[in-house]
């Protein structure tokens, strides 16, 4: 590795780390937006999956590379309990019942003694890098790029625009809703043990609402026309806050006025390019 | 044996009978039609017979097969499609994408094989796009295969809907109001292509209001008034039905036209 790149992957290391993590969040985000569900539960899955992985790796001593599958699956399982009944509903309900889910494992992760209570879990190894981190976001691109041009990507497509039209053309419509929050599960449930093996600190306070809505205004920003579309908003709403440092508190505001500016004028995203959906 | 044979088919809403134990028999390889004034249950029916939404009794068998509790995107599998009487076209998706979703449900597209795209999966795929492109070119809308769905005119959405609906070629086909907002010799192009659908093995359903339409092309006539069964028959006997003309202008007219005979 030449030494201005080692140099500079020294000094920005944490934000080219948050670059990736927060990509595989927005992928988890995409998953759900682009079967034409709402879900605002990625955080939480997020937690469990931080939780859940500093646990086996500070009190199980198992290695890492046990630890990031095992630490999705605790989100998977959440995600089949509030999936099941919610999604016979639209929308809004799914959107509720995550937003609540993240709240109640809040307050679980506050006044349980064996989660750290209020101060968290401190001292996780940096077991999590590079190699980790973009090797995850670069195979779940992949395989949702090919997801998406397939019958399945028509499939989402077609339900997305009109459930029951899909439903008469043969989407099983419920079991790709499942699908994709399972899969936005594990997407964010890695996303969330990578985190923690990176910052060595995680606290009941990071996967709370805010965090949810911020994940939400990746998708919002890149638009869902293909997978890379939320990566490249999540990609802008992680540097931004970098370029405009100097204005600390302010920085949750431009978030919001973003989402305010992208939904009026931009409601495909910024990257409303759309991908064709078959093989030539 | 009739390929579609429905029986006292009912369903209720909090107390509106929409549909009242109709029977209904379609034959294999025939045009037949379901008419009635506007509220008369004929969307209902189509909606109950493709599985959109449960009926309160009654049973649908399709070439034998009670597939009455079959969820809607099965009775794909099975054979049948439809076109909706509001346009339902994905917006999202080309033409050829549209058409492509048509043949979802003889897929049978998993995970694997698109993420690890085998030989067999590009095949089918491949197969796909040349059925998709055959619908087109029946409907007489191959020039526009990659053209935004919504970039079509009106007519020409109709016939968008008709090629995704005989890709996989149904044994049922069920057509809601396709001659809707279509002139005269649009309905004479559909009238043909309905005609060399049934020629190439598709049993037709349409509901039509344009009576032309319908007495030119229908095998079968079948009339329904307030969600009840009133007539059925060859299409000149039924034009002829007092309870059918009745229902059409009124009991007065018909009266009239009847003691001027």
């Amino acid at each position: 590795m030449p030494v201005w790149l080692d140099d500079f992957l020294w000094t920005y290391q944490n934000v080219v780390y948050a670059l990736g993590i927060n990509g595989l969040l927005a992928l988890s985000m995409y998953v759900v937006l682009a079967v034409g569900q709402l879900s605002l539960g990625q955080a939480a899955f997020m937690g469990m999956g931080a939780y859940s992985s500093a646990l086996l790796t500070l009190k199980l001593h198992l290695p890492f590379a046990v630890v990031l599958p095992a630490a999705t699956i605790p989100p998977v399982l959440f995600a089949l309990a509030i999936g099941t009944p919610t999604l016979r509903l639209s929308g809004v309900y799914l959107a509720i019942a995550t937003i609540g889910l993240g709240e109640v494992l809040r307050a679980v992760y506050l006044n349980v003694d064996a989660l750290g209570g209020a101060l968290g879990i401190s001292g996780i190894p940096e077991r999590a890098g590079m190699v980790s981190i973009y090797g995850l976001l670069i195979v779940a691109l992949a395989v949702l790029w090919l997801v998406a041009r397939s019958g399945i990507g028509r499939a989402m497509e077609a339900m997305r625009e009109d459930e029951i039209a899909a439903a008469v053309m043969g989407v099983n419509v419920r079991r790709y809703r499942l699908g994709a929050l399972l899969a936005s599960a594990v997407l964010a449930g890695a996303a969330g043990a990578l985190s923690a093996h990176v910052s060595s600190f995680i606290g009941p306070n990071e996967y709370g609402f805010e965090p949810a809505v911020t994940i939400l205004s990746y998708a919002l920003l890149g638009g869902i026309s293909s997978p890379f579309a939320p990566v490249a908003g999540a990609w802008i709403l992680t540097l931004l806050p970098e370029a405009l440092r100097g204005f600390a508190d302010l920085r949750l505001v431009f978030n919001g006025l973003i989402i305010v500016v992208v939904v009026l004028f931009l409601p495909n995203g910024l990257l409303p390019l759309r991908m064709r959906r078959w093989v030539k | 044996m009739s390929l579609l044979e429905v029986s006292s088919l009912t369903v209720r809403f909090a107390g509106l009978v929409a549909v009242d134990a109709v029977d209904l028999a379609v034959e294999a390889g025939s045009i037949h039609a379901l008419i009635g004034p506007n509220g008369a249950g004929k969307t209902t029916t189509f909606n109950l017979i493709t599985g959109l939404i449960p009926p309160t009794s009654g049973s649908i068998r399709l070439d034998g097969v009670d597939i009455t509790a079959l969820p809607a995107f099965r009775r794909a599998g099975c054979g049948m499609a439809r076109s909706f009487q509001n346009i339902r076209i994905f917006a999202g998706l080309t033409v050829l994408e549209n058409v492509l979703t048509g043949l979802h449900a003889g897929l049978g597209s998993n995970l694997l094989d698109v993420v690890l795209r085998l030989p067999g999966f590009r095949r089918q795929e491949r197969d796909a796009v040349a059925r998709a492109r055959a619908a087109l070119e029946i409907v007489g809308l191959a020039g526009r295969a990659d053209d935004a769905a919504t970039a079509l005119a009106y007519g020409d959405q109709r016939r968008l809907e008709i090629a995704r609906a005989i890709v996989a070629r149904p044994r049922l086909l069920l057509l809601d109001e396709p001659a809707a907002g279509m002139n005269p010799a649009e309905t004479e192009a559909l009238a043909a292509l309905v005609r060399r659908i049934r020629d190439a093995g598709t049993t037709v359903l349409l509901v039509e209001h344009d009576m032309g339409f319908v007495m030119g092309i229908a095998d079968r006539v079948t009339v329904l008034n307030f969600g009840r069964r009133i007539a059925d028959g060859a299409p000149a006997a039924v034009r002829r039905d007092p309870a059918v003309i009745t229902a059409y202008l009124g009991a007065k007219v018909a009266a009239r036209l009847e003691a001027a005979g």
